[in-house]
């Protein structure tokens, strides 16, 4: 259940396109089911009242489409970010990859969405879903009416979630909270503490489903390469075949060293696999070496913040102590 | 009609795997997917697998030849051997459908010998869906869940397995597996499919109509202002062609590996922008050209060539793993294509 | 190793003979290496050659069918491939599929007309191949005219064969065209669409057009100032392939895939397609 209600988006929207403040707005967009909400440009206020959604289902992050759609006009945008979306806008921003005075971004706070593979994995069919405080209500198809406990579907990027502060607002719907000290990275110490063998058997068999269809890296707000290496045909590892294990595991480790101290954390990736991979524990893996090795350091934060891994300063960690710190972990 | 009891699947599996290669939907972490039988694993009881079928017949990877260069010389090398003859167990209707729009493509002429070799030697026993879910919509392209395609059909009630050989390579299958199952009267079967009918119909999806579109009718739709909205947030991730049965781009692509060449063809996606590039320019600039082909294919440029079949089977793979939710039903109904 | 024969799978080719047309294009004339033609072939259709490990791409067969010594190509460098080609010395083997795609209606709409080429570029080499093919068959065919320019006289492809060969034969004529004036050049000076209108030809004929888009367009329109019908004039067309027999789906216009139904398209049957290129 959301705090804030629907309305109250659709009234500020509404009122910014009518006064021609702004002449898109970056929204969800309902679709067949209460599910399947899509990210769409709201041009009207009559389209906004149609289609509109502002639910439990509302996990997509519109900040990637800033970069496109500030350089399509001179007029401004507004998006609604919720507090990590803000995030990867200030990100974005540091990167220069967007222009601020063409947007007019709206903070909504954000009580967690739901995995809606988590809820349709309950049921063998499932015609609505519908919240009652701290439950889900699905009404299935065949089993009538099952009743889940919020927590159980959620996903693990808003059961550990880092911040219920919004960075980066022109205006804020809701409350605004504060960053939480969450176990975000109790996955990824799962993962350090098992043997070399034991860690390469655990990607091996996550990665090893991956089809390279290229979904993770398509929505993530880090890579915005107008030409990804991964499309170049002259960078040696272009390939939609995922012929070898080599293509399909080192895809994504350079995907995760490439946003290595950008990533902000949104989740996207592992939400939006067809597969199944934990692929955010990767760039976990990242922010938490970086943060041990470089002090705490979370990209989009703040604007104009310098990551650690491109900022040098004579107290940076040299690679012996990098060992010794990481106690075999790094 | 044959039957076998449920508690006796594995030693069914054991007779057909006499027959050739066997290959099952299971479960695992990530959903079910086909996986070759070995004593010990057991049937997914999922509506569908994550990855269609058509990878039995159109691998995403699959190496075409190879070369060996000397100096100025080349050798060109056939890798092609016989396939095994395999069976692939518990095809939904939906993707026993999907091999008809493949074969189209695959064994026209010229035929490509590669499929052929695959289809020939593969005996498929196809299961009727009886839990269809919301984002089904086979019915929209006239497959019927309940009567689906194959050498073999099943029916799997809560203790029973019922098969019906359909062709003579089914019937061919069923005597081999005589010994394992019993004879049969269709009362059981007859019955579950009037239930899956009544199912069918209550879908939410079940008034959704393709005929708006078919053979013929590229000028009605490929100017329409709607595919500005539908395509404004597709990420060209092509997820969508490699979770589809239908789907059939493919790229051939040289790996030279340092002892020689070899020329592998692989799944691509029109809706890469890299797809119709090349050095005097691009035909589909942007991703909305892009978008627009994939759903013009599967709606219209298929059909006009293929009698009017469309390339879609309804299996909602697209409706599950887009990551931002635009899918076949959405254009469709955008489109003007929604009431029966 | 299974029986049946694989389309993608080529066989072995040699280039026996290049020659520099221009800056950018060279003919490379290719044979398998018993000495024969690697397969026959129609006036229009392609092949997909390739030096494997830098890749396949089709070209269109520029020598014509009746030449029963050896294949030709023009081939214009602006890629990979075409890059690797023209970096090939004499007795460098390839690999060659084909015959591709449908052949100018030579025998039958073609058939006792007076024929109008109309060429710009590179876009002559496809059409040599059907002018070569009524050169050999005169008596078939009327009048024949052709219209070719280029952006220099440089950048004129297979300029000996027409000067020594076709503007030597009797009811061929032929007229050339430079963009920009030259020293060198005591010909016609202007694009080629205004050459065609100035020139200004009678509409019983067949017209074939071949060039960069911009070209095709421009004088399509002033063969229809000249009366022309769009169910006269043919032309080709040009897309990213790979397969080259219609299966993997990447070079279709509508439901037309360029190198099965095409490359040779009439004009009006282009109308019917949807304007994605």
């Amino acid at each position: 259940m959301q705090e804030i209600k629907r309305e109250i988006l659709i009234s500020k929207a509404s009122e910014m396109l009518n006064s021609g403040a702004v002449d898109r707005v970056l929204g969800w967009k309902k679709g067949e089911f209460d599910y399947d909400i899509t990210p769409a440009i709201f041009r009207t206020a009559d389209e906004l009242e149609k289609e509109f959604v502002w639910n439990d289902f509302c996990g997509a992050n519109f900040s990637k489409y800033l970069v496109k759609e500030t350089g399509k006009s001179e007029n401004k945008i507004l998006v609604f970010l919720k507090p990590c979306d803000t995030y990867s806008f200030n990100q974005l921003l540091t990167e220069h990859r967007f222009d601020r005075e063409k947007v007019y971004a709206v903070g909504v706070s954000c009580d967690g969405m739901l995995d809606a593979g988590r809820i349709k994995a309950a049921a063998d069919g499932i015609s609505a879903v519908h919240e009652d405080g701290d439950k889900v209500i699905v009404d299935t198809l065949y089993d009538g009416s099952l009743t889940l406990d919020r927590t159980a579907v959620l996903p693990d990027r808003c059961v550990n979630c880092k911040s219920k502060k919004h960075v980066a607002y022109d205006e804020l719907l809701g409350s605004d909270g504060d960053v939480i000290d969450s176990a975000r990275f109790d996955e990824v110490e799962k993962i350090e503490k098992m043997t070399p063998d034991e860690r390469f058997a655990f990607w091996q068999n996550e990665l090893s489903r991956c089809i390279r269809c290229n979904a993770c890296r398509d929505v993530c707000p880090a890579c915005t390469c107008e030409k990804c290496v991964f499309d170049n045909p002259n960078s040696g590892v272009e390939n939609k075949a995922a012929a070898n294990s080599f293509e399909e595991k080192m895809f994504h480790v350079i995907r995760a060293f490439h946003v290595a101290g950008r990533c902000t954390d949104c989740g996207e990736c592992s939400r939006v696999c067809p597969q199944h991979i934990p692929l955010h524990l990767l760039n976990r893996k990242f922010i938490k070496d970086i943060d041990n090795f470089y002090g705490e350091y979370q990209a989009g934060a703040e604007v104009g913040s310098c990551a650690p891994i491109v900022n040098y300063t004579t107290e940076d960690l040299e690679p012996g102590e990098a060992v010794e710190r990481g106690d075999g972990n790094a | 009609m044959r039957k076998v009891s449920l508690d006796k699947l594995d030693l069914l599996f054991s007779a057909i795997s006499g027959a050739g290669t066997l290959y099952i939907p299971v479960d695992t972490e990530a959903g079910s997917k086909y996986e070759k039988w070995e004593s010990g694993k057991t049937l997914s009881n999922a509506l569908n697998t994550v990855r269609s079928a058509k990878d039995f017949f159109f691998p995403q990877t699959e190496n075409l030849m190879d070369f060996k260069m000397e100096g100025k010389s080349i050798e060109v090398i056939d890798t092609r051997s016989e396939c095994e003859d395999f069976v692939i167990f518990g095809v939904r209707a939906c993707d026993v459908k999907s091999f008809e729009v493949l074969d189209r493509v695959f064994l026209a002429d010229p035929v490509d010998s590669y499929y052929k070799n695959r289809r020939d030697h593969a005996v498929i026993v196809s299961m009727a869906c009886t839990k269809p879910r919301e984002t089904c919509f086979c019915g929209t392209f006239g497959i019927d869940a309940a009567n689906p395609d194959g050498d073999v059909v099943c029916y799997k009630t809560d203790d029973m397995l019922y098969m019906d050989a359909k062709t003579e390579k089914g019937a061919k299958l069923l005597e081999k597996l005589a010994s394992v199952t019993e004879e049969s009267d269709d009362t059981a079967v007859n019955e579950q499919k009037k239930v899956i009918a009544e199912r069918l119909a209550k879908l939410p999806l079940a008034e959704l109509s393709a005929e708006a579109f078919g053979s013929g009718k590229t000028s009605v739709f490929f100017d329409a202002p709607e595919w500005k909205e539908l395509s404004e947030s597709c990420l060209g991730c092509g997820t969508c062609t490699f979770v589809c049965p239908t789907c059939q781009c493919y790229d051939i692509k040289d790996f030279n590996t340092g002892h020689g060449v070899k020329r592998f063809r692989c799944w691509d996606s029109c809706m890469y922008s890299e797809f119709t590039k090349m050095s005097a320019g691009q035909p589909r600039l942007t991703q909305l050209e892009r978008f627009r082909q994939r759903f013009m294919h599967k709606l219209v440029y298929y059909p006009t060539n293929n009698d009017g079949l469309f390339s879609c089977v309804g299996c909602g793979r697209c409706l599950e793993k887009c990551p931002i939710q635009m899918n076949i039903v959405k254009v469709m109904k955008k489109l003007g294509g929604s009431i029966k | 190793m299974i029986d049946m024969k694989e389309p993608l799978i080529p066989v072995v080719g040699v280039v026996t003979d290049i020659r520099i047309d221009t800056p950018d294009v060279k003919t490379f004339r290719v044979v398998t290496p018993d000495g024969k033609k690697a397969f026959e072939h129609k006036p229009g259709q392609c092949a997909m050659l390739s030096i494997p490990g830098v890749g396949e791409a089709m070209f269109s067969i520029t020598s014509s069918p009746t030449n029963t010594e050896f294949m030709e190509f023009s081939i214009k460098k602006c890629g990979c491939v075409t890059e690797w080609l023209h970096s090939m010395e004499v007795g460098q083997q390839i690999t060659i599929r084909g015959p591709y795609g449908n052949a100018f209606p030579v025998d039958t709409e073609f058939a006792g007309h007076d024929m109008l080429f109309i060429a710009g570029g590179i876009g002559l080499a496809p059409l040599r191949s059907v002018i070569n093919y009524c050169r050999h068959y005169r008596d078939r065919y009327g009048k024949i005219d052709i219209v070719y320019g280029s952006r220099s006289m440089q950048d004129l492809v297979d300029y000996q064969e027409i000067i020594n060969e076709w503007a030597k034969d009797t009811g061929v004529n032929v007229h050339l065209t430079i963009d920009r004036e030259q020293p060198e050049w005591d010909g016609h000076v202007g694009f080629v669409p205004n050459y065609v209108k100035e020139l200004g030809f009678s509409t019983d004929k067949i017209a074939i057009l071949c060039g960069p888009p911009i070209m095709i367009k421009f004088t399509l329109a002033g063969l229809q100032e000249l009366g022309f019908d769009k169910t006269q004039v043919y032309t080709t067309m040009e897309l990213r392939m790979k397969c080259g027999i219609g299966k993997c789906g990447r070079c279709n216009i509508g439901s037309k895939y360029v190198c099965k139904d095409g490359p040779v398209f009439r004009c009006d049957q282009i109308d019917e397609l949807p304007d994605e290129y």
